[in-house]
């Protein structure tokens, strides 16, 4: 028999990629294709869902052509997903009915404060785990209801669907209406104790029943795709932190990861029992396999890190590429006082003000390009201590060692002044596209390429390592004045800045 | 106009005639086009193909523009570039052949390593990017020498490390011929007695040769009982190198 392999499709914010691994969870081969970021209005983020679906199957055949392997040669193809990204589309027709609404959009910013009322921001808390915000699905399903003409109705009647990116791929793939417990935490509308649909939440936040997924595990054969791809498992869902979470083997209570992508994602895995933050950070599901208990997680979600290098490159151009800021940033010994908080969505985690933009604070006529570089790659460093810093409380664990993936893992300058301000070591495991490696292992485990988690755990070794070796008086200094900087980019947004 | 200095002027055509023309030229051609002496011609041309602006073809003897000269302008491929393109592909070396994986770029004739993966072993190891290496003393540095378009071979005398280090530059020159024709680079213990390593070169889509990437070990684990590199572990080498040049564009070969 020829060797057998796993595909995993990763949909992300800025591109869907296709990893084919083998069984030692090596990459075999790999492709990748950006789609196109719609801007219609400041503080709005759209995705054109049938062109993601499009790039999705360019990608798989992309990655099976190059290495000469076909369909056959695969067990199963897994998916993890950017999350919160919602989707709603013609059950008959299969077209989506707008575009895709990307969990950067802010446009729901009146909306959540409308659905917080008296009770505020933690009304919903105590049932989904989440604080009211910008950032989450089921308050952008709410929009589209109240704004695409005539929706309402044909959603109360089941002839729209409702889906985040998982969905809408396992629906293309296979025609089933799935999401699994990962995804679905993250839409507000979810229970995390009962992992079901949660009628109080239904009912307050305005999304009718009907149009909803099938709530799944995150580890089983969904379906066989049709198609090109016919006859392929579809057997796993994640959404791209919690795969990235699995891919990096925190399997026992007290593990965590921090993924820099996008926006960077700090998980701790909690166990079987939601643990409920007083300190700004989320309550979510980490995976589930199959039919065992759910595994809990509690998440410090930092939305803008690798995007404001990204920002840095096609709107300030002064680079050409991403990882030209690291030599930019090393033309200088330092910031030179500079600070840059990217709040381009508001602020998440641990803060949840949308009400925040981004600021380049202590500037003077000193500054020069190579501080400003600095400043991007050190907001990353900064933010990460923020968040860490509130699990560290909410967990009742101090972190001893922060491993992370990502492709802003293979930024030198930033790992190292990250373990710096957070003064533990810093470690990368040999595998960085832990987000389709964990995709990859929750669809292996489904089908038997793999026999346990424990096999998977063997797979995981240290590729690179950085150790902290900033004078503690830097380190004070250094997040003094970011927790000042951050001061200054609250309260921007003002009432007549949300009429349209 | 004070201070034009006519040779340039005369280089200068000649290189812009090279680049016009979709084939190779002899030095006949060129003086005849130029209206210049074919002595003038032929030092001009001797000239530029010191400094790596043209190259000479073997077998014809004709002139086509070098590999130096695709350097310029374009600007070389930024080190942290190259290792962020090459992450996916210097993980998998690393966990395919168990060992530490290595990338480096040619710096003032020594390597300059740009990106380093831990021998998967959870050992504890520490991380070497920025660290320089001798040229040739490591399988690294002989792919990037060999394939250096100005050829230059850092600093003389070569300094010895160990009793197989080759400090002869002749003999260097004929290891690094090796090297083009085989394709990839083998330092045996020459850099640290017991230590072995392999590298292959990292090419662009003009085929310019990058940076380099290899593995390195105790001569118990690379080499075969005969002292020979084992073969699996040259063909992963080459297999990364040429996964990562396909990342930058190069054509597969
Ligand atoms: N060397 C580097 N230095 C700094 N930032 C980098 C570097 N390389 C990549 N990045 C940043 O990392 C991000 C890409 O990382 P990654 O591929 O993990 O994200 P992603 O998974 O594509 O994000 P998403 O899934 O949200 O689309 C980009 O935002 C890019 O700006
Ligand atoms: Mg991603």
């Amino acid at each position: 028999m020829s060797q057998q392999y796993i595909a995993a499709i990763d949909q992300g914010t800025t591109s869907s990629r296709c990893i084919v691994f083998d069984h030692d969870g090596s990459i075999v081969s790999v492709a990748q294709k950006e789609h196109r970021q719609i801007f219609p209005k400041p503080g709005w983020v759209e995705h054109d869902a049938e062109e993601i679906w499009d790039n999705v199957l360019d990608v798989v055949h992309g990655a099976l052509s190059k290495m000469s392997i076909t369909v056959h040669d695969l067990v199963a193809v897994g998916i993890t997903n950017q999350r919160e990204t919602t989707v709603v589309w013609d059950r008959a027709t299969g077209k989506p009915v707008h575009n895709a609404i990307v969990w950067q959009d802010t446009r729901t910013d009146q909306l959540v404060r409308e659905l917080g009322g008296d009770a505020g921001q933690d009304r919903f808390r105590e049932l989904c785990g989440l604080p009211l915000a910008t950032y989450f699905a089921g308050p952008k399903a709410r929009w589209l209801l109240d704004h695409v003409p005539g929706l309402r109705e044909r959603a109360e009647v089941g002839e729209v669907l409702f889906g985040t990116m998982d969905t809408w791929l396992i629906w293309k793939l296979t025609g089933r209406h799935v999401t699994d417990v990962t995804n679905a935490s993250r839409t507000m509308l979810m229970n995390l104790a009962t992992l079901d649909w949660d009628d109080t939440l239904l009912d307050a936040i305005g999304v009718p029943r009907a149009m909803l997924p099938e709530i799944r595990s995150s580890a089983e054969v969904y379906g066989t795709a049709t198609g090109t791809l016919a006859g392929l498992p579809v057997a796993s869902a994640l959404g791209d932190q919690q795969a990235a979470l699995f891919g990096q083997t925190c399997y026992s209570p007290g593990e965590g990861k921090c993924t820099y992508g996008t926006g960077s994602f700090l998980l701790l895995n909690t166990g079987d029992k939601p643990v409920k933050s007083v300190n700004g950070l989320l309550t979510t599901v980490g995976y589930k396999i199959g039919d065992e208990p759910a595994t809990y997680a509690l998440e410090g979600a930092i939305a803008v890190t690798g995007a404001l290098v990204q920002w840095f490159r096609d709107k300030v151009g002064l680079i050409a590429s991403a990882p030209e800021i690291e030599t930019l940033a090393r033309t200088v010994e330092d910031n030179g006082g500079c600070y840059f908080v990217p709040a381009f969505s508001g602020l998440f985690a641990p803060h949840w003000r949308s009400d925040a933009r981004g600021v380049i604070a202590g500037l003077t006529g000193y500054i020069d390009k190579g501080h400003i570089a600095r400043a991007v790659l050190e907001a990353t460093a900064w933010q990460t201590r923020e968040v860490v810093d509130a699990m560290n409380v909410d967990s009742g664990v101090e972190l001893t060692t922060l491993k992370v993936d990502g492709g802003m893992t293979a930024n030198n300058l930033l790992m190292q002044f990250l373990s710096d301000v957070l003064d533990v070591p810093v470690v990368r495991p040999i595998i960085a596209e832990t987000t389709c490696l964990g995709a990859a292992y929750a669809a292996g485990l489904a089908t038997g390429f793999w026999s346990d988690t424990e096999t998977l755990r063997e797979n995981w070794h240290k590729a690179a390592e950085w150790l902290p070796s900033m004078e503690e008086r830097a380190r004070g200094k250094g997040y003094r004045k970011w927790k000042k900087a951050v001061e200054r980019s609250m309260d921007w947004i003002d009432e007549d800045d949300k009429e349209d | 106009m004070p201070g034009l200095i006519q040779s340039i002027e005369r280089a200068a055509a000649v290189l812009r005639l090279l680049a016009s023309g979709a084939r190779k030229m002899g030095v006949g051609e060129l003086a005849t086009a130029l209206d210049l002496p074919k002595g003038t011609v032929h030092g001009i041309l001797r000239t530029l193909q010191h400094v790596g602006f043209v190259e000479q073809s073997p077998d014809t003897g004709k002139y086509q523009l070098g590999p130096a000269l695709f350097h310029i302008g374009s600007s070389y491929l930024d080190g942290n570039e190259l290792r962020t393109r090459a992450l996916n592909w210097s993980d998998s070396l690393a966990g395919r052949s168990r060992e530490s994986v290595r990338i480096g770029t040619l710096h003032e004739g020594q390597v300059l390593v740009v990106h380093h993966v831990f021998r998967p072993d959870n050992s504890s190891q520490v991380l070497e990017v920025g660290a320089l290496l001798p040229a040739h003393a490591s399988a690294l540095g002989k792919v990037l020498l060999a394939n250096d378009p100005v050829g230059e071979l850092g600093e003389q005398p070569l300094a010895r490390f160990t009793e197989a280090t080759v400090t002869e530059p002749e003999r260097l020159a004929e290891a690094l011929e090796d090297v083009r024709r085989r394709g990839w680079a083998a330092d045996l213990e020459e850099l640290v007695e017991g230590e072995v390593s392999l590298a292959a070169p990292i090419r662009d889509r003009r085929t310019v040769t990058v940076g380099a990437i290899g593995v390195s070990g105790p001569v118990e684990r690379l080499c075969d009982s005969a002292g020979e590199p084992r073969t699996d572990l040259v063909s992963y080498v080459r297999e990364a190198a040429r996964a990562i040049s396909r990342e930058l564009g190069a054509i597969p070969w």
